[in-house]
């Protein structure tokens, strides 16, 4: 099939975004083994949880088990971490029928990937790696997308990335960048709250800057995450996407603000290493149910009753 | 203004230097004035660098506990660099771990080191296998017992043998577990049987003659041949202690039609 048919394809789909259905105003975190008999006791009502897709490629046996205990309970969010998208490489097409079939097995609520690349050469770097933004790349990724897309018989997110580098080459913002590729894929984005506060620290330029050219209506699920700060050479602060701490304050402001705008989106606790225990990073999720709620009010006077029970879950 | 640049010419100038550190960031990469280029490199160098000796840590920690951390991680930086995945699933990483365990200089006076790695390699492969029913022992109350020696069996997919001239399982045992070391006065071989009977992953030390009579079966021989070849190689070899333990661990699904 080619690529134009695909797009065509493509294009068809009905915009995910907020209007996911079942999904708005859900908050959850990312799903670890070692919280599941702690979620089966105390878990997170009205919740949903996010699993990285490489885990469960396996042919069976104790991630097969976990993923069906927690999927039995809770919408999933199918969040893929080495697809390669925005590698100048062919997708790996095992890689992409083991993505497929997990889809079909799991039946996620969202499916999500990252604008980034990860390997190169027959090499899998384990690592979310940087693209220039060019109108070379543009086609590219948004080849891979339709590829995904019509490989899975529906629409991905894709999240904005943290970077540590740019690129000389690089001819499009990243925001009109991901705007381009929304606008040919028909795919929805996962906006990382933290990774525009990450970026931004990193580049030097405003995090709020970048939200207000964020495409919004494209949003169908965010990210926040905690990051750890170290300094380069020059003693310029240099923010990690690290994944193994709170959500910062500076992230939490800029969440207010992309829900103020951007509406009861899904929100999801991404917590990797260093995991604390299944109350700590519940608390996280139920401060996102706080701001979401604060604001669904604020957006929709009617809806109080929904806040209502919001709160009442938290208590 | 800046030519753009061909489209596969950013990840083939961004790469080499992720497992070298002695090549400098790409040319082509930026940061904002008063930052530094290579500083913001090596972040992802360090990214690829340390989440791919975790990922060893994580499939070997027996191996780790027996080095301790700082020599395991030198080893493995080693092995990442040369060696890095091919596959994006880092549970199938580092099957060729053990083998450069073998060759690695300073592991040299830790000969049963690779053979334990072996079984916990085999370990991880068991852990992600496909589901299947163990074989039952009334599965044998149907066969004429005239067509027994020519029974053969399908494996289970977690079924692994790992064969060694040292005591790789019980070195494996004890320093898979929380519990405290202690000296171990053997100096027998030992060969594992790694199984999921249930829902964990067993290893175990099979009997003499076991691992060429399980081996065989494994390889599809008819049960009669098996149990020949693991007399020829030992003496010792029990046949009715080798079937209870065969059944009971779970190495085979079914018996062939």
């Amino acid at each position: 099939m080619n690529t134009f048919n695909r797009s065509a394809t493509a294009h068809a789909w009905a915009r995910p975004g907020p209007a996911t259905p079942g999904t708005s105003g859900l908050v959850g975190t990312s799903f670890k083994h070692e919280h599941l008999a702690a979620i089966l006791e105390d878990g997170l009502q009205d919740g949903f949880f996010e699993v990285h897709a490489e885990n469960y490629m396996g042919a069976g046996g104790a991630p097969h088990r976990a993923l069906s205990a927690i999927r039995e309970r809770y919408p999933i969010s199918l969040h893929g971490v080495c697809m390669s998208i925005g590698g100048p490489d062919k997708l790996d097409h095992e890689h992409l029928v083991r993505f497929r079939e997990l889809v079909a097995r799991c039946e996620p609520a969202l499916v999500s990937e990252h604008l980034a690349w990860s390997s190169h050469g027959g090499a899998f770097f384990n690592d979310l790696l940087p693209l220039p933004y060019t109108r070379t790349t543009l086609d590219k990724v948004c080849d891979h997308i339709d590829q995904v897309q019509e490989a899975i018989g529906r629409p991905m997110l894709l999240e904005n990335p943290a970077t540590y580098l740019a690129f000389a080459s690089s001819t499009m913002s990243e925001t009109g960048f991901i705007r381009a590729v929304a606008q040919r894929t028909g795919c929805g984005l996962l906006l990382d709250v933290n990774n525009v506060f990450v970026s931004a620290v990193n580049h030097g330029y405003s995090a709020h800057g970048y939200l207000a050219d964020f495409p919004f209506e494209y949003v169908g699920e965010i990210h926040l995450a905690g990051h750890s700060e170290q300094h380069d050479d020059e003693q310029a602060p240099l923010l990690i996407d690290s994944h193994d701490r709170p959500v910062a304050d500076a992230v939490w402001a800029l969440y207010r603000d992309v829900i103020a705008q951007a509406g009861q989106v899904p929100t999801l606790i991404e917590w990797d290493s260093r995991l604390p225990a299944w109350p700590e990073l519940r608390a996280q999720a139920l401060a996102a149910r706080r701001i979401l709620a604060a604001h669904a009010v604020e957006q929709t006077p009617e809806s109080e009753a929904a806040h209502r029970e919001h709160a009442g879950h938290e208590a | 203004m800046k030519p753009e640049f061909r489209a596969s010419d950013y990840a083939a100038a961004f790469s080499p230097g992720l497992t070298n550190p002695d090549l400098a960031a790409p040319e082509d990469a930026a940061v904002v004035h008063g930052r530094s280029v290579a500083a913001r490199y090596n972040v992802y160098r360090n990214n690829v660098t340390v989440s791919l000796i975790d990922a060893l840590a994580a499939i070997y920690p027996a191996v780790q506990r027996i080095t301790g951390v700082d020599f395991f991680r030198a080893m493995a930086r080693f092995h990442v660099r040369a060696t890095p995945p091919s596959s994006p699933l880092l549970f199938e990483y580092g099957r060729g771990f053990p083998s450069f365990i073998e060759t690695y200089e300073y592991a040299r006076d830790m000969p049963w080191l690779a053979d334990t790695a072996r079984i916990e390699r085999a370990w991880l492969d068991a852990y992600h296998a496909a589901d299947a029913a163990p074989l039952a022992a009334e599965a044998f109350a149907n066969i004429d017992p005239g067509a027994l020696a020519q029974v053969r069996f399908v494996a289970h997919p977690a079924a692994r043998i790992v064969r060694s001239r040292y005591p790789a399982v019980a070195i494996f045992v004890m320093n898979r577990a929380d519990g405290p070391v202690a000296p171990l006065r053997s100096s027998d071989a030992e060969d594992a049987l790694v199984t999921r009977p249930g829902d964990e992953v067993t290893v175990s030390r099979l009997p003499q003659g076991g691992a060429a009579f399980l081996g065989a079966l494994i390889a599809g021989a008819p049960l009669g041949a098996a149990a020949e070849t693991a007399f020829e190689e030992s003496g010792a070899f029990d046949l009715p202690v080798n079937l209870a333990a065969m059944i009971s661990a779970g190495v085979f699904a079914a018996i062939q039609p």
